[in-house]
């Protein structure tokens, strides 16, 4: 397979994190392309954030191999930096600064001339919808506002990889459904996003491809179709009982479905026929309180991989 | 895929040119005090008052002053002494409070990091920030000093330039130990520092009162050589002692602006 070389804009292999004893990121091999919208998914701790730091090459790696848009973070930190946006986990706006100065001091740092700046700042406020709020205070925003003004900030100098570090963490869903607008604009206009986040749905509406992160490895790689397809079964059929009963039953319809999980609630039967599982139950005489015939999501392929699973 | 693909690095510069980005934190810091010029006009009432209470009250009671072999009034000795405290007072000010709120509170240093800026625009910017407010006070210092009557000499002129120093010095050293700072009650050892190092730096009264170790000790501190400095500048009677202290300032203020680049890449880029 030939692959152009200005077509990758990160590529990590081998590539290792360690805080004094303990070893966050144990060797991960990733290749992120131009124009993709890639997603790091994975519970908290599994080395997802140490991962987006060294990225944004603020966080020097501990070991194997780390090339940005064909640059070394250790030696070229600052020129990456001049064309990445980091949108970081917590809100770090400059609370000093109003919401205008926030975004065109930021935009200085980047040494882009003064005229030019507040062209683009005005710009991307209209674009995250705070052109009103322009001289208003950080902390009076509330917390979608400042998402939304970190997003805009983190774009101030064009950049060709925007890295966003659980975006819409903390957000109500007008706030979240605002922002997935706006990503998937800027994913539209060509800029390459890397996005963390532990939001099953947010992968889905946004990462084109994506690595499930677990204890400091790769755990799976994928379109989020083809995670599915890999780790779960198109349907799963979600069966309700009475309290108690769910051992016992499980073990009568074991053979329904390639994966059949309990939980303390309900009965999962993973299979690619959710009906004819239903069908097949009442056919034994099973009589469930409650039934649910849905497709798997991602959410079916994390927690098998992260765990709660009867597959160990 | 292969081994092969991999891009060869090529080494790109920084979009700022070296210097812009100290240069641009003080614009920060100057965009974020526009608001709060009234905080700034208190910094230059500090030593004035000490001056007129002491310098100029205290003084009354004392007639002729030995100073170098000179006799001068009590005012023109304790004046370049509240000089160089006062650029000392400010600094200390800037580089600890200021410096660990923006470190640990405001995480400021962690946004500046993912941009080009780097460790060393950020030491840099704020300690030029901080010569440049505190060196607007000490200028408008020696004016009213000018205006008193308590210059007699050229030399004063750069006192100026040394209160600069004093402040440089005290800085860099003052952030470098702010870095190693856990909360707010590690601020207490500062001010167990700072009370005597005013008060008994040849400040008020001459170093001829301390004998044996302690004048020793007293000599080797860093205000005191900048009392020395600025008290010989604008009295006009310059010994060797102010080479000494020009040499130990700048020694101290470059030791401190090294410790406080390291520090901040131990403590920011992990």
């Amino acid at each position: 397979m030939v692959e152009h070389f200005s077509d990758v804009m990160i590529r990590a292999r081998g590539l290792r994190k360690s805080f004094g004893d303990l070893e966050a990121v144990k060797g991960i091999d990733i290749e992120v392309h131009k124009g993709e919208a890639f997603g790091f998914l994975g519970p908290n701790g599994a080395g997802k954030s140490s991962t987006m730091r060294m990225i944004a090459a603020v966080s020097p790696a501990s070991g194997g191999e780390l090339s940005i848009l064909g640059m070394d973070p250790a030696k070229d930190g600052p020129a990456i930096r001049a064309r990445l946006g980091v949108c970081p986990q917590e809100d770090t706006l400059d609370v000093e600064l109003n919401v205008f100065d926030n975004l065109y001091i930021y935009g200085r740092y980047f040494g882009i001339p003064r005229a030019e700046v507040r062209a683009r700042a005005e710009e991307l406020l209209a674009f995250v919808q705070l052109t009103e709020k322009r001289t208003a205070k950080v902390e009076d925003l509330s917390g979608g506002m400042k998402r939304r003004l970190t997003i805009a900030r983190s774009l101030i100098n064009r950049p060709d990889v925007l890295l966003l570090d659980e975006p819409t963490t903390g957000l109500d869903p007008q706030a979240r459904h605002l922002l997935w607008d706006r990503l998937f604009r800027l994913k539209q206009q060509g800029v390459t996003l890397v996005i963390t986040t532990h939001y099953m749905d947010e992968a889905e509406q946004l990462a084109d491809r994506l690595v499930v992160m677990d204890k400091g490895v790769i755990a799976a790689e994928g379109s989020p179709l083809e995670l599915i397809r890999q780790y779960s079964t198109r349907e799963v059929a979600e069966l309700r009982f009475p309290v108690g009963d769910h051992d016992a039953t499980a073990e009568k319809i074991a053979d329904l479905g390639e994966r059949v999980e309990v939980l303390p609630d309900r009965i999962l039967v993973y299979s690619d026929d959710g009906e004819h599982v239903l069908e097949e139950v009442h056919g034994r005489g099973l009589r469930p309180l409650a039934t649910l015939v849905r497709r798997s999501t991602l959410e079916d392929v994390f927690l098998r991989l992260t765990g709660r699973t009867l597959v160990d | 895929m292969s081994a092969t693909t991999t891009p060869r690095p090529v080494s790109i510069r920084s979009p700022l040119r070296p210097f812009e980005g100290s240069g641009l934190i003080v614009l920060r810091n100057y965009v974020t005090y526009k608001s709060q010029w009234k905080l700034f006009a208190t910094g230059f009432l500090e030593p004035v008052f000490y001056l007129f209470s002491i310098g100029i009250g205290v003084g009354k009671l004392i007639h002729v002053f030995e100073f170098n072999g000179h006799a001068i009034p009590y005012a023109e000795f304790v004046a370049p002494g509240m000089l160089a405290a006062s650029a000392f007072n400010g600094a200390l000010l800037d580089s600890t409070f200021n410096v660990f709120f923006k470190l640990k509170y405001e995480k400021l240093y962690d946004q500046l990091l993912v941009t080009p800026l780097t460790t060393s625009d950020v030491a840099r910017g704020e300690i030029i920030w901080g010569q440049l407010r505190g060196g607007s006070y000490s200028l408008a210092f020696l004016v009213v000093m000018w205006a008193l009557g308590l210059v007699h000499s050229w030399w004063a002129v750069l006192a100026f330039p040394a209160a600069l120093l004093i402040g440089f010095a005290f800085s860099a050293v003052c952030m470098s130990l702010t870095t190693f700072m856990t909360s707010w009650q590690d601020f207490d050892k500062i001010t167990m520092v700072q009370l005597p190092l005013f008060l008994f730096s040849g400040t008020f009264f001459p170093i001829t009162a301390f004998h044996g170790v302690l004048r020793w000790v007293i000599e080797v501190t860093p205000l005191y050589r900048g009392v020395v400095l600025c008290r010989e500048l604008t009295t006009g009677v310059i010994t060797w002692e102010s080479g000494f202290s020009l040499v130990y300032l700048v020694a101290m203020g470059v030791l401190g602006l090294v410790v406080v680049r390291r520090r901040l890449d131990a403590l920011l880029l992990t």
